[in-house]
């Protein structure tokens, strides 16, 4: 009701600026004239004189002609003195003004505005309470607290992982970035940037992934999330032993009773890796063989159909847009590591003729492809 | 609430402006004063509303009420405020919106300061200013609403394009529209002229402040957004001949045109139909510039949005002004009396000579810029024309107006002493030669026209110099006399030997970096040495950083010379995840008026960082000219002969302390 009663405050004020002027009794102001103009010029020929700038010839000369301006003004002037205008004229004015204002102004709005729809500044919406969706509310409010305090490093700590968890890894990969460098880096933090980093890139362990993984090794040589990545790492570039070595340094070193331990142990049967013996002295329950077994089919089916699903998804994606340097390689690699050679190369022969325009592109692409181990 | 009322507001200035294209017309025809008076009162209401619908604007920006489609395509909720503020007008719809706030306020300060207007002739200007800002309010409400809302409203925005996330967007446009839209002014005092049929010295003398306004803005427009591009694009160039630079130039040069035109028709009552035309080619070029960037015919950075129906919509627009303005113009030009007579050299005559080069110069660029566009609609040809057409074209023109520069000034008006002004113009001469030899001697290599150019801006300056110190009679008469006739001397005058001045400064500038200028371009690792003209530079590291919306690498570079450290320098490059797009954030070392420039480009996989090093002598006095250009502009408005509006002159006698031009 009040965006009604603003609106019609609004036109009132429109009309009025028409009405005013017309409703004025007295003589309106009539405006300056012509006449002002060349009087002034007359007095600059004479300072123009004064201060020796022009010889006495020369200020006639221009005088006369200034003189002639004027008085041509002067009688133009008197010519066109405003009437007193008539009544009618006026009156129709103002009826235009009344009906034509609200009339062209409402025809306008009605047709292009919102009138039925309200502001939804993001501050306010944060605030109200949504039952379907009180997790993304939670996380809207954090995230206009951390915009107004952006070096609040416990703050992005806690915000990432539940963006992380909420899918939103390109902004979990932001958050966790400042949250290293507000609240410190460790080795932790650094993996789990790692697996955000993946994340977005559709679970591949991309090259700047990779780099994260190994700086947490580097400050904690025992990460068990990094370790395990990165022999995911060597294991999607095709490089199974490195992944099996990795992992079975990680078995050997770690705790008996670590959580990660069955996933590990599962990822090593994949790539066709010994499970070590369990270290001396600890007394962990080995699974038996066929649960490994069992573990392995069935993480092997649900992998193979999300990796398929997005391994399609990327060549849906390269055949409507080939700049993708990157993409095409992942695409070649996925190809490579679920054993399809032939989908490979005809993936990598698209790739080349998608690219083959730009020089700076194909060069990428071939120094790619000789990473992966294909001809350069 | 906020965005519908700013909607509404926009179409009620809409209606205002409908009731003012036609009311003071009518009145101005049966000569009813209240008609008439209705064009002020309107003209002042619709700058309220659309100031109102602007503010409107900038509010949902402020607080990301992402239910404005106009907001979710352009902003996000991280952007820092000041690129929220300016976001508002980053792009295609909101800039509009700033085009015709400019528009309402330029008619807005005409009502309210047109005080010394003849009644109709206010009308008239008022009337045709309304014209324009309805057809561009249908233009925005139709085919560009900022308006326009989303039912359910996304929980982020698409943020801004990044090269745009810049201090640079704060100034840039609205001094570049301030000064496009400006050139309104002349051109409804213009069409005001031909539609009462009458004209004469007076009307120069009211048009030339608005004209003038605009071409200060316009000037620092365009140098601060050639400053923009020469830091943010990350090339090191600062014009490049680019079609919506030209876009903004051939304005500007009609209007420099314009404003001496104007000049000659207030003194002498001449040039009264070459004024009007002027007037009118210079809005024309104005909006054409507006249709070349927002119709998306031409694909840069200026063009956000290309839509078919957009561009229509301008180029009627385009076509209905022009073609109607132009059309009136052969049909009551003819009417108009012919003014004073006057000798080919006289002031009058170095002015025409002014006009021919600047217009031909105008010319230039015009078919430069639009003849490879109308080949492709007509024969599907690309070409390019690049920079080197416009260096053979644009030089050989403004090489005799700079020599001509100086002349002016120092001749008199309706016959002139060519030669009693080239005496007084020896000392100019004299240095210009001093100079010439000078740089032959200090410098080696680099283009043989080099020396001769900074004579030629030598020349300029101490032309303009010169005509101070004949004004003055320095030397010639006692030192304290000089100096109290300096006080008395016109501002105007004053403004013209800045101005004048400020095109020789911004000549060295632009000879000096092109001629030597020098450069490291290779690819650098942590700890390895760059050598330019005498600076080493160090590559100390590479270190990435995470800003509000952008994730950057900053590379440091310790700068020394001479084995004493002159300063750090950082340059970087930010990537924006939420367009996935990234910028080039330039390291600039000023010192004195050259610069050091460090540009990053891509790293390798290792460890290198590809780095373009520029060091660029006197760069900075490209843009001192510009500046001081305005300065002399601002100093002459200031001039109270031509204030807007200035009470009417009290005492003849403080009046008669200044001496004339």
């Amino acid at each position: 009701m009040t965006l009604w009663f603003v609106f019609a405050l609004m036109t009132v004020a429109a009309i009025f600026a028409v009405l005013w002027p017309l409703s004025r009794r007295e003589r309106a102001d009539s405006g300056g004239s012509e006449v002002v103009v060349y009087r002034d010029q007359l007095a600059e020929i004479d300072r123009d004189m004064a201060s020796g700038i022009i010889g006495a010839a020369e200020a006639d000369a221009a005088r006369i002609e200034i003189s002639r301006r004027l008085l041509a003004a002067a009688d133009q002037s008197g010519r066109e003195e405003p009437v007193q205008g008539s009544l009618n004229l006026r009156r129709t004015a103002a009826i235009v003004a009344l009906v034509g204002l609200p009339v062209i102004a409402s025809g306008f709005y009605l047709a292009l505005g919102s009138p039925r729809l309200g502001d939804f500044p993001l501050a306010e919406r944060s605030r109200v309470a949504d039952a379907n969706q009180p997790l993304t509310n939670l996380v809207a409010q954090v995230e206009a607290h951390l915009e107004k305090n952006p070096t609040d490093g416990r703050g992005w700590t806690v915000l990432a992982p539940v963006l992380s968890r909420l899918g939103r890894y390109d902004d979990a990969v932001r958050a966790y970035r400042n949250a290293i460098t507000y609240a410190g880096d460790s080795a932790d933090r650094r993996a789990d940037l790692g697996e955000a980093l993946m994340g977005s890139a559709g679970g591949v362990v991309t090259a700047e992934a990779k780099a994260e993984f190994e700086r947490a090794v580097a400050l904690n040589g025992d990460d068990a999330k990094a370790n395990y990545f990165l022999g995911l790492a060597a294991e999607q570039d095709g490089r199974k032993a490195d992944a099996a070595a990795l992992w079975q340094k990680m078995l050997a070193k770690g705790p008996s009773d670590a959580p990660w331990r069955p996933l590990v142990q599962a990822a090593l049967v994949r790539v066709g890796g010994s499970v070590p013996d369990v270290p001396p002295g600890v007394s962990a329950p080995r699974l038996p063989d066929g649960a490994v077994a069992a573990a392995k089919d069935m993480s092997e089916a649900d992998r193979g159909t999300m990796i398929k699903g997005m391994v399609d998804r990327l060549a849906t994606r390269l055949k409507t847009n080939g700049d993708d340097v990157e993409g095409w390689l992942r695409l070649v690699r996925a190809y490579l590591v679920m054993g399809e050679r032939d989908k490979a190369m005809s993936a990598l022969a698209d790739a080349r003729q998608a690219v083959a325009n730009d020089a700076d592109r194909l060069r990428q692409l071939n120094e790619g492809l000789k990473n992966l181990g294909l001809d350069g | 609430m906020i965005a519908e009322s700013g909607h509404y507001a926009l179409v009620l200035a809409l209606a205002l402006a409908l009731i003012q294209s036609i009311v003071p017309i009518v009145g101005a025809r049966w000569r009813d004063a209240a008609l008439m008076n209705v064009a002020r009162s309107t003209a002042l209401a619709q700058l309220l509303f659309v100031a109102a619908s602007f503010a409107a604007l900038v509010t949902v920006h402020v607080t990301s009420d992402f239910s404005v489609a106009n907001v979710y395509e352009n902003s996000h909720s991280l952007k820092p405020l000041l690129y929220k503020i300016t976001g508002v007008w980053g792009n295609h719809e909101g800039s509009m919106l700033l085009w015709v706030s400019i528009l309402a306020l330029f008619g807005g300060l005409v009502a309210a300061f047109g005080n010394n207007l003849p009644l109709s002739l206010r009308a008239h200007v008022l009337a045709v200013q309304a014209w324009v800002a309805s057809a561009f309010y249908l233009f925005i409400l139709i085919t560009s609403n900022p308006f326009l809302r989303i039912a359910n409203p996304p929980i982020e925005g698409r943020d801004l394009n990044p090269v745009l996330q810049d201090i640079g967007l704060a100034v840039h446009p609205p001094m570049l529209y301030l000064g496009y839209v400006g050139f309104s002014i002349s051109f409804s005092f213009a069409v005001a002229a031909l539609l009462e049929g009458r004209i004469d010295a007076a009307w120069a003398r009211w048009v030339r402040p608005w004209t003038l306004m605009a071409w200060i803005f316009l000037t620092l427009g365009i140098a601060m957004g050639s400053y923009w591009a020469y830091y943010e694009l990350g090339w090191g160039g600062w014009w490049f001949w680019d079609p919506v630079e030209n876009a903004s130039l051939m304005p500007w040069l009609a209007g420099t045109a314009l404003l001496h035109s104007a000049l000659v028709m207030e003194k002498r009552s001449a040039l009264k139909v070459w004024t009007v035309l002027l007037s009118i080619l210079t809005f024309s070029l104005s909006l054409l510039g507006t249709f070349l960037v927002r119709s998306g015919v031409l694909t840069s950075v200026h063009a956000f949005a290309t839509d078919p129906t957009r561009g229509v919509f301008i180029l009627l627009i385009l076509f209905v002004f022009i073609g109607g303005s132009l059309s009136l113009y052969a049909w009551r030009a003819p009417a108009l009396k012919q003014g004073g007579l006057f000798a080919p050299i006289s002031r009058e005559g170095a002015l025409v000579l002014n006009n021919l080069l600047l217009t031909t110069a105008c010319a230039t660029v015009f078919i430069g810029t639009l003849y490879p566009l109308a080949l492709e609609v007509l024969t599907g040809e690309k070409i390019s024309v690049g920079a080197p057409f416009f260096n053979f074209t644009f030089a050989p023109l403004f090489v005799p107006l700079l020599l001509a520069v100086p002349f002016g000034p120092l001749l008199a008006w309706k016959r002139g002493d060519l030669l009693g002004a080239a005496q007084r113009l020896m000392v100019a001469g004299i240095t210009a030669l001093v100079a010439i030899a000078l740089v032959l001697a200090w410098t080696h290599g680099g283009a043989t026209l080099a020396p001769l150019a900074i004579g030629l801006a030598a020349f300029v300056i101490m032309g303009a110099l010169c005509d101070l110190a004949e004004r003055i009679a320095l030397f010639r008469i006692p030192l304290s006399l000089s100096l109290r006739r300096a006080r008395g001397l016109p501002r105007a005058t004053w403004g013209t030997a800045f101005a004048h001045a400020g095109l020789g400064i911004a000549l060295i500038g632009i000879v000096c970096e092109t001629t030597w200028n020098s450069e490291y371009i290779g690819s650098m690792k942590p700890d390895d040495v760059a050598r330019v003209a005498g600076y080493e530079l160090r590559l100390d590291g590479l270190n990435p950083r995470q800003g509000p919306n952008f994730r950057e690498m900053v590379a440091q570079f310790t700068v020394t010379r001479d084995g004493e450290k002159v300063s750090v320098m950082t340059p970087s490059k930010r990537n924006f995840t939420t367009r996935g797009a990234s910028t080039t954030e330039a390291a600039l070392l000023t010192r004195g008026a050259s610069q050091l420039y460090i540009s990053l480009g891509d790293t390798s996989a290792d460890g290198t960082i590809a780095v373009r090093i520029y060091h660029k002598p006197l760069v900075l006095m490209i843009w001192w000219g510009p500046v001081l250009m305005a300065f002399g502009g601002l100093l002459s408005l200031s001039d109270r002969r031509l204030r807007v509006g200035a009470p009417k002159p009290a005492k003849a006698a403080v009046r008669a302390l200044q001496a004339a031009e």
